[in-house]
């Protein structure tokens, strides 16, 4: 550099300068970064540039910052501190570019810094934003993984002979959907159950899934008519909805009593999704419970009944919405837009509770983000004897 | 399962030429590798992988307990040689992930030939006895580092390599990606890369291996280097004249002959 004015630019810019061999060995380092950094002249000629990183700072540049300007011969703003003489660091901001020699090939790195401090301190405070609000949302992940335990069985305990299996498929992590299920004995023969949905999510639906599931299993103790446990459900949840747009539940409430071939089993449905039965000789149909209103929308709902036994070798299933539902990724077909549900059930059977309950599952799985919504499966079936 | 696309696999070079695969360590992904690439490809097979968390692999694969540990891309990679019915591979990783293939290499050596370590380091951190170079203070400050470049990594590294004009041969191939990470995972991956100790798998490696070091790296220096080739049983070792922990980015063409001689040897 002949020039003096360019000369003094290079010396006294107000920002750092340094060229160094493609390897990192610095030529030339201006006045400004020496003064900056507290070093003589020349004294840190022949030194690796890394060398004036801390130790994180090396380490990323030897495995991010220098491979990338290798390769691209570029690098744009990152953020290292650089060490003075006395081992202060001082918050930097680093730029950079390669000359290439003829032969295409990297002949000179050029190094610019500059003071970073305020802007370092306002990353921070973004990193700070950030984490804080990483830390909320786990927060709120936790509560909600809280609240849906709540809503469903720690674990389902049949009554002898008969298995039973279950499967919540959460859609959101951070949101409580309305699908709740329970198996509990009624009396030393008879188990009750039910599965349901209520509409939306969130805590408010939250509030009324517990309302619904507590009041049922009360309800159930007192009527022995699956239907009239519905109208019970129907009673409280009227009064406490008062009526509420949009605020409902689906539900099958039945009973299950041992009897000389299997189960009997009663159910009443309120408008929701009719149960799957699944025979011992590979047949499949839609349990008789289609039709009926869902709970809490009218004063006077109609719900409909059905009655059948599960022999050995039989296998009911119950399901929420959301897997039929389910979004197949074409146009805005549902899952069972055109009766795939059945058609699954037909291939699948005869099967067995946690096998059939493994399938919907592995079902839900490859719908993947199609399954938009909360789903709860629950099966009962009873085991071929022998 | 789609390991390939789990993992951005490309097969390039040579169809009926001997398998190279291509691991990348710790920093950017696959396309570290092209200046390798191109001095290997009319002789090799060479299968290009992104591990999971870096590059372009597949970002639903991320699983934070899984790739805690470098048994989790062990796994992955045996998984790649599985699904693609690759045999008699001559796995070449980079830093952690030479220690991902020799831990792939223990767990099931069948399509393996060979293994080759391009600056490894089975222990970063100093131990009774062992300089690992770094004291558990250095990682954690490096962690420290990852998060400042936190804002850096998601807006300053990718598009920076994108418009490099007068490097236009760069332009078509790099993608967007490159060297863009996520920084929850790039974090994740840090703190697996250097935390881990995997001194004492070293013995139970029985492919044939070449450790390539560099005459000066800050990352792996030279004792690290010694004490890999000392402890796989059936090893060799080449030092290369070069600086930095990217040989295959700052002395590609001395790289790719080591792998060369490696793979042809005996």
């Amino acid at each position: 550099m002949t020039d003096p004015i360019v000369e003094d630019y290079w010396e006294y810019a107000p920002s750092g300068q340094i060229i160094a061999h493609p390897d990192g060995r610095m030529i030339r380092v201006n006045a400004t970064l020496l003064r900056w950094l507290g070093y003589e002249p020349n004294t840190l000629c022949g030194k690796q540039f890394t060398e004036l990183l801390t130790v994180g700072g090396r380490i990323l540049y030897d495995t991010h910052f220098g491979p990338l300007l290798n390769m691209g011969g570029d690098l744009n703003g990152v953020t290292v501190d650089i060490l003075t003489a006395d081992g202060t660091r001082l918050p930097m901001f680093l730029t950079a570019n390669v000359k290439n020699g003829a032969d295409e090939k990297p002949e000179l790195l050029r190094i610019s810094v500059v003071d970073a401090a305020d802007r370092r301190a306002y990353e921070a405070d973004l990193l700070q934003a950030r984490q804080q609000a990483e830390k909320e949302q786990a927060r709120v992940r936790a509560f909600a993984e809280t609240l849906r335990r709540t809503l469903l069985p720690p674990v389902l305990s049949p009554p002898t002979g008969l298995e039973a299996a279950d499967h919540y498929h959460t859609a959101s992590t951070d949101d409580v959907g309305g699908d709740f299920y329970d198996l509990f004995p009624l009396s030393r023969a008879t188990w009750g159950f039910f599965l349901g949905d209520v509409s939306g999510k969130g805590v408010d639906a939250a509030v009324v899934t517990w309302l619904t599931r507590y009041t049922l299993r009360a309800a159930a103790v007192f009527d022995d008519d699956p239907v009239e446990v519905l109208h019970n459900l129907n009673t409280v949840l009227s009064q406490e909805l008062g009526g509420e747009l949009n605020r409902f539940c689906t539900v099958i409430y039945g009973k299950l009593t041992p009897c000389d071939n299997g189960f009997e089993v009663q159910l009443a449905s309120g408008g929701h999704p009719p149960p799957l039965l699944l025979y011992a000789d590979g047949s499949a149909f839609y349990a008789d419970t289609i039709g009926g209103q869902a709970v809490g929308m009218t004063n006077e709902p109609h719900f409909v009944s059905s009655q059948f036994v599960l022999s050995p070798g039989d296998t009911l299933v119950l399901y929420t919405d959301g897997l039929t539902e389910a979004s197949t990724g074409v146009g805005r077909e549902r899952y069972d837009d055109e009766g795939a549900l059945l058609r699954f059930a037909k291939a699948n059977s005869p099967t067995s509770a946690s096998a059939i309950v493994d399938a919907v599952s592995n079902l839900l799985e490859g719908l993947g983000a199609g399954v938009e919504d909360d789903t709860a499966v629950l099966a009962f079936g009873v085991p071929r004897t022998g | 399962m789609d390991v390939s696309a789990r993992h951005n696999i490309n097969v390039v070079g040579t169809e009926d030429g001997p398998t190279i695969l291509l691991a990348h360590g710790f920093g950017c992904d696959q396309n570290l590798w092209r200046h390798v690439v191109d001095e290997l490809r009319s002789e090799f097979r060479l299968v290009l992988i992104d591990l999971v968390g870096s590059g372009s692999a597949d970002p639903g694969a991320w699983d934070e307990s899984k790739y805690s540990s470098l048994a989790g891309y062990a796994t992955d990679i045996l998984e790649i040689l599985e699904e693609l019915d690759l045999r008699d591979v001559v796995f070449v990783g980079h830093s952690v992930s030479a220690m991902i293939g020799a831990l792939a290499t223990i767990r099931d050596p069948s399509r393996f030939a060979k293994l080759v370590l391009l600056t490894p380091s089975p222990c970063y951190i100093d131990d009774d006895g062992y300089r690992g170079g770094f004291s558990k203070a250095d990682i954690d400050e490096l962690l420290e580092s990852l998060e400042q470049n936190y804002l850096g990594w998601s807006q300053a590294m990718a598009p920076v390599i994108m418009g490099t004009p007068d490097r236009p041969e760069l332009q078509d191939d790099l993608a967007a990606t490159f060297c863009r990470t996520d920084p929850a995972c790039a974090r994740v991956f840090a703190r697996t890369t250097f935390l881990s100790d995997n001194r004492a798998d070293l013995s139970h490696v029985s492919l044939p291996s070449l450790v390539i070091e560099c005459a000066q790296d800050a990352i792996a220096p030279r004792e690290v280097g010694a004490y890999v080739h000392a402890h796989i049983p059936d090893s060799r070792k080449i030092t290369l004249d070069a600086t930095g922990h990217c040989p295959h980015v700052s002395a590609p063409a001395a790289t790719a002959a080591a792998i060369a001689a490696f793979a042809y040897s005996a």
